[in-house]
């Protein structure tokens, strides 16, 4: 039987194709392999199910051995937020053009290349900036390759970044930063937070910055969900050191809070997941880069990059590869670090959503947010033994301290999760001078009814 | 080849304005309603954040309904050609991406899954990557796979990584600072080892179509810390010494990469750990299934010996008694990407190659191979067509690298020019050559066993098409496209810093007080 993946399966297709080059067999055609070199033993792969129908029951069988976040009631966040993903955003990815488009010329591309376009565009104005390069594999990832611009610009190798930073993106840095002993090491310097506001210590920034400082980093909102109001301030002690000023955000917030080009950014980053991307277990991450539009920042860009041009039509615009050379694509080991396939599908679903949203919807759904989350903390703060340990000043993650109750947070989620909740994510591991204590993502999903009955359900475990 | 004469095709031409030029003030696509008054008692959320980071002016986004928001996307995707038309795409192996899998795909129980959910809540998942990881394990001969890697150079950079961490565990990194590749493998291998800090030995090509032992031998030694390499090439041609290449850098005391790509030619009948290898990686957005997307979301597959997986990134799955876990392998050098990777991609590829079985997947590389040298006789027979190393007989692997040399000798039009007219027969435009171009004008097609004989003699059809037309009316290939979306695109500009806009307020700033003139004009 012809398998449906495979046109030329079936043996009149075979013998037409062998009939024409001439060759007496398929085996003939691998000539180039020494014998010594091919295998020949069975492939030991479980049996094939070639039928569409066996095929989804087995993958179903599989995935609904899974809980999600639709079905129990999630606060994780932490990186990947659950938020709400609008109808038209997965009929635009889902679109065969789209999700199966390749790399042709910037005339048979032209209508993916303008949604790129305008994913830039829609981000350029969130963020404040004017250059945006096309996504990265994640936030992390982004602020990786932003340190490694800072440092090729400066040629400093010492970033300041906040002590509570995400370490999943940390590692992802210090990664991107390469281990001490190698050749390009860019230390990584923790500034300490302070402990009643979760914002940065500026004494303990000043006795950091110096210069060997190539950048300073900081985040809005924080990894402890904390806004960090001095952002002008800090950008300024980074600008007055030498140092490139790098913001991390959470584009979902721009509706409310500050633009980082306003508050001098040199380089922005931050993730597009939040803006309508399934979490998909992590498979929703990606990132982005901006900054100024100027010559020095564009020149250090490791991404592939999209700029209007003109056609040969008077008055027409098409969309083109702009500073490619510069990629590993053109210079290999000489160009900025390097790049390949990243998350541009994910990229045209974000311009949908950027498009759907408008100012207002941004305004709107940053409003709610805020409102469900403090609402939440208000709530949870309430219930005895618990603590919001940043009680102002945040955007939708807050810190939750347990240590009131005797209990650490691995029990409360395990008692959370046999009542179908997934507890904010457990902090204690990785930050010990936070107690027990757990980051609470509350979104525009989460109703009143949600909260009343994470609240519920916490009164009971921790009496 | 089966005479056929190029469809007559016309791409869509919305005209479709920038987004930014769409809308009207007061529009909206979706509306967040005010919360409960429960909720709303904590006050205006404006009083709820810090006065100085508050938003002062709103961002300059478009006003549109729901419904002006899909059409305009809706519009642009038909401006998309891609697989929808012939995509012979080489070194990308465009293949079917199964419909089941995008279903599942945003099934809540794959699209609403959080990463950091109680491994016991993700055990369908984990058991999806565990039960993958065997096939790709049976596939290669390696012990241990990560999914990390968010495509292929990411893999390549896992390695680095990797690499790092062995040569820090052996105390040797710092000695061990240089990488081997050839000119041959793809960019993202020595752009990786020069990123993660190694210098790069680049072997160029000798008569065979690959460098030569002798070369490697003088290019290795104390200071090698590993070989990246791919086999075959993107030009057909297998290094028959690879086995040999493999036990000298190993005898040097490096590490040996198989960049595997290029795999589908080879599937099922070679493994990286039989000839040798320490490590591997598969992309599972080309290989297997997963959607091109137009360059992800991708996943590069990392396998390894059992000797290196104590370095790979963290978590890994494990299978116990109790079910399957989320462990930190021993010396594990961190994170190369967040959380577990793309793993709605390893979902894909495990329903593709649970589709395909392991004869479906002998199968595919056979027809591969086929379809490739069947390709090659018709595309020989074409006037100003040569493929790379003409001396070299025999048939090629899944792909052959094609020159347009002659061609551009002969009438002046390049492969640039040829790709853009190819287009307007309904075809996309082949993968050229990644830098530096070691033919004058190449291209490289791959049919893999995706494309029908009929796919292949229209493509080549087109190819013969436009070749004719360079000869006898070159100007008609020259000012190609005719029949796309837009007229050709001028990219000039796109290297000037007074001209590139990558985002419309760089565009206006730029460039619309220009157009304000010539409008006046």
């Amino acid at each position: 039987m012809a398998h449906p993946w495979m046109a030329n399966a079936t043996p009149e297709a075979k013998a037409a194709m062998l009939a024409a080059i001439g060759a007496p067999d398929i085996e003939s055609l691998f000539a180039q392999i020494p014998a010594e070199h091919r295998f020949r033993g069975r492939l030991d792969l479980p049996p094939a199910l070639a039928s569409e129908v066996a095929l989804k029951r087995h993958m179903l069988d599989l995935l609904k051995k899974n809980r999600d976040c639709e079905q129990d009631l999630s606060f994780l966040g932490a990186g990947i937020w659950q938020h709400h993903v609008p109808a038209i955003v997965d009929e635009v990815v889902g679109r065969t053009e789209f999700l199966t488009s390749v790399w042709g010329t910037p005339m048979s591309d032209h209508g993916r290349n303008q949604a790129w376009f305008e994913f830039c565009s829609m981000m350029g104005e969130l963020v404040g900036l004017e250059f945006v390069g096309l996504p990265v594999y994640s936030w992390g990832c982004a602020i990786g390759n932003a340190v490694r611009m800072a440092a090729r610009l400066n040629g400093r190798r010492e970033v300041l970044v906040p002590a509570g930073m995400d370490p999943e993106r940390l590692d992802v840095l210090r990664q991107y930063c390469e281990p001490e002993g190698s050749h390009g090491h860019i230390a990584v310097v923790p500034v300490a937070f302070e402990q009643a506001s979760g914002m940065l210590d500026m004494a303990d920034l000043k006795a950091k910055l110096s210069a060997r400082t190539a950048a300073v980093y900081i985040e809005n909102p924080g990894f402890l969900g904390v806004i960090e109001a001095r952002g002008a301030e800090i950008g300024k002690l980074a600008h007055a050191a030498g140092a490139e000023f790098i913001v991390g955000v959470d584009p979902i917030s721009l509706g409310v809070l500050a633009p980082p080009g306003d508050y001098g950014a040199d380089i922005c980053v931050g993730t597009i997941q939040t803006l309508g991307a399934h979490m998909s277990a992590g498979g929703g991450a990606g990132g982005f880069i901006a900054s100024r539009d100027e010559e020095r920042y564009a020149r250090e860009y490791p991404t592939l990059n999209i700029s209007i041009a003109p056609t040969d039509k008077p008055g027409e615009h098409g969309f083109a590869l702009s500073l490619a050379h510069q990629s590993s694509y053109g210079m290999r080991e000489e160009g900025k670090d390097w790049t390949g396939n990243s998350v541009y599908l994910t990229t045209i679903g974000c311009a949908a959503y950027m498009a759907l949203l408008g100012p207002q919807g941004f305004r709107e759904v940053g409003e709610v947010i805020v409102q469900r989350s403090h609402h939440a903390a208000h709530v949870l703060g309430g219930i005895k033994g618990l603590r919001i340990a940043f009680p102002c000043g945040y955007f939708k993650e807050f810190v939750v301290n347990f240590d009131g109750t005797g209990k650490t947070v691995g029990q409360v989620n395990d008692a959370l999760r046999a009542k179908g909740i997934f507890g904010g994510r457990d902090l204690s591991a990785d930050f010990p001078a936070l107690g027990q204590s757990a980051l609470y993502a509350v979104t525009e999903m989460h109703t009143a009814n949600d909260i009343a009955r994470l609240a519920a359900a916490l009164q009971e475990i921790v009496a | 080849m089966s005479d056929v004469t190029p469809r007559e095709y016309h791409q869509a031409r919305w005209n479709e304005p920038v987004v930014m030029e769409l809308g009207a003030p007061g529009r909206r696509g979706i509306t967040f309603a005010a919360p409960e008054a429960a909720v709303q008692a904590v006050g205006p959320a404006a009083d709820l954040l810090p006065p100085a980071m508050r938003r002062k002016v709103p961002p300059v986004l478009p006003e549109m309904t729901e419904h002006d928001t899909l059409r305009h996307y809706v519009r642009l995707s038909q401006q998309v050609l891609g697989m929808v038309g012939i995509s012979l795409f080489g070194t990308c192996t465009m293949k079917y991406n199964p419909r089941v899998s995008e279903a599942l795909g945003l099934r809540p129980q794959m699209a609403e899954l959080h990463p950091l959910q109680h491994p016991s809540t993700l055990q369908g998942l984990l058991e999806i990557v565990w039960n993958f990881e065997q096939i790709l394990k049976a596939l290669s001969g390696m012990d241990r796979f990560t999914f990390q890697a968010a495509g292929g150079a990411d893999a390549a950079y896992t390695h680095v990584c990797v690499t790092r961490g062995w040569l820090e565990a052996t105390g040797q990194l710092g000695q061990r600072d240089e990488i081997v590749t050839s000119i041959q493998a793809h960019p993202c291998n020595p752009a990786t080892a020069a990123a993660g800090g190694f210098k790069v030995i680049t072997l160029p090509l000798e008569e065979g179509g690959y460098p030569s032992v002798e070369a490697l031998k003088a290019a290795i030694g104390p200071r090698t810390a590993a070989l990246m390499i791919n086999n075959p090439d993107d030009m057909g041609i297998y290094n028959p010494h690879m086995k040999e290449w493999v036990r000298l850098v190993k005898e040097a005391g490096a590490l040996a990469f198989y960049d595997h790509a290029n795999f589908n030619g080879v599937m099922g009948k070679i493994r990286a750990r039989d000839l040798g290898f320490d490590a591997c990686m598969f992309m599972l957005h080309k290989t297997f299934g997963g959607p091109k997307g137009g360059g992800g979301p991708a996943t590069g597959a990392y396998g390894c010996t059992e000797e290196l997986a104590r370095f790979l990134p963290k978590p890994m799955v494990n299978k116990t008694a109790s079910g399957f876990t989320l462990d930190l392998p021993e010396k594990s050098v961190g994170k190369v990407r967040e959380f577990m990777g793309n793993l709605h991609i390893v979902m894909r590829a495990y329903a593709w190659a649970r589709g395909m079985g392991a004869e479906g997947i002998n199968e595919a590389s056979d027809i591969s191979v086929l379809a490739n040298n069947y390709m090659e006789k018709g595309l020989l027979a074409i006037r100003g067509v040569s493929k790379s190393h003409p001396t070299i007989d025999g048939p090629r692997m899944e792909m052959t690298r094609y020159s347009l040399g002659t061609l551009k000798e002969e009438t002046g039009i390049g492969v640039g020019e040829v790709a853009n007219r190819m287009t307007d027969y309904g075809v996309d435009a082949p993968w050229l050559a990644h830098e530096p171009w070691l033919f004058p004008e190449p291209f490289t097609p791959e049919a893999g066993e995706l494309w029908s004989k009929e796919d292949i003699d229209t493509w080549v059809a087109v190819v013969r098409k436009v070749c004719e037309e360079a000869y006898a009316n070159p100007d008609v290939v020259k000012s190609a496209p005719h029949n796309a979306a837009i007229a050709k695109v001028n990219g000039e500009g796109c290297e000037d810093p007074a001209r590139w806009a990558t985002t419309w307020r760089a565009y206006l700033r730029k460039h619309r007080g220009q157009a304000q003139q010539q409008a006046a004009e």
